[in-house]
């Protein structure tokens, strides 16, 4: 049976690239839909296709898009409450933490005094804010004192939206010059690269280098139940290693890869079209 | 033979040459000034290309 699959996009980044040319090695001619392009009407819209995957570098225009095609019943990959959870950090830490997976101990707090205590809490200085919603490493800040704490979050009530008006505070927790990105799909851990820099902030879109990291027990596990936890699909896990063990940073659901098949030797976006192709087949 | 598609770039001109599965919307970087640019569009064996869409707040992984 011909599948139509659709690949969600806005730009298209070597990772698409990857996944167009992983569909057609597997007779399946893709269909590119330009997410700007889209009038988004449930009563004319008249799109032919059976699964779409989302592979839109705007996280808004993503996740309205998937809740839009999974009102017409389109099979989305990932469906619309995972990509949800995984967009709030928040949310995410909540939800992990309520079912005992292992995160950095963490608060939301809306103002000064409030984020004092907070602090308190996590241990004192230096502590972690983060925006609620953001990736790549952006609007992090490592805050060592309360007059930086002060400046901070003066500039996020100022010049923020009102989202930044609510303060992530996370432990701030010394790495080993480097953290795990795990590649998740239907529960598994396919592969997992160490990300390492010198700097506190290890994504790749900031420069860290890529290794291959073999897969372990405690890994695999916590791959497995974070995935159960956030209703599955593809997912990629930043775990922390402490002395405690592996805590998960933050869970991202359209996730990059294009550095990393080479690192694990895995095909990543061949998984993911496996994975796109297996789930219509089960439909 | 498959046509060799080139363009130039929109901010150093340099005359690029397309990868012969290139895509609207494509990002790619000018092998010479090394800028972010976007194939635009692509019509009649030509492309288009505009500078590279800055990046947004929303955007990401």
């Amino acid at each position: 049976m011909s599948y139509k699959i659709a690949i969600l996009h806005s730009t298209i980044r070597k990772d698409e690239k990857l996944l167009i040319d992983a569909a057609r090695q597997r007779g399946v001619e893709p269909l590119l839909i330009d997410v700007r392009e889209q009038v988004l009407n449930p009563f004319h819209f008249n799109g032919q296709f059976d699964l779409v995957l989302d592979r839109c570098v705007s996280t808004v225009k993503g996740l309205q898009s998937l809740l839009f095609f999974e009102s017409l019943g389109v099979l989305t990959v990932n469906r619309f409450k995972v990509a949800s959870l995984c967009a709030d950090k928040f949310a995410t830490s909540l939800l992990l933490h309520q079912h005992g997976v292992p995160v950095p101990r963490f608060a939301l707090v809306f103002g000064e005094n409030q984020a004092l205590e907070a602090i308190e809490q996590l241990g004192g200085f230096p502590i972690v804010i983060k925006p609620t919603h953001g990736s790549w490493g952006r609007l992090l800040a490592k805050v060592n004192d309360k007059e930086s704490l002060e400046a901070i979050l003066e500039h996020k009530l100022t010049l923020g939206s009102p989202q930044h008006h609510s303060f992530l505070l996370q432990e701030y927790i010394e790495k080993p010059g480097r953290d795990i990105r795990a590649f998740v799909i239907d529960g598994a851990v396919i592969c997992a690269i160490y990300r390492y820099s010198s700097h506190w902030i290890t994504n790749t879109a900031r420069g860290a280098e890529v290794k291959k990291c073999e897969i372990f027990d405690e890994l695999r596990d916590l791959c497995s139940r974070v995935s159960e936890v956030l209703g599955g699909g593809i997912l990629g896990i930043d775990f922390l290693e402490t002395r405690e063990g592996l805590k998960v940073n933050e869970v991202n659901h359209a996730t990059e890869f294009k550095n990393s098949e080479e690192p694990s030797g895995v095909s990543i976006s061949g998984q993911i079209i496996d994975y796109c192709l297996n789930c219509l087949s089960k439909r | 033979m498959a046509q060799i598609l080139s363009s130039n770039c929109p901010i150093c001109d340099s005359l690029i040459q397309l990868p012969n599965d290139v895509e609207e919307s494509e990002i790619l970087n000018c092998p010479d000034c090394r800028n972010a640019i976007v194939v635009a569009k692509l019509q009649n064996g030509s492309a288009i290309l505009e500078v590279a869409p800055q990046v947004e707040e929303d955007w990401g992984e």
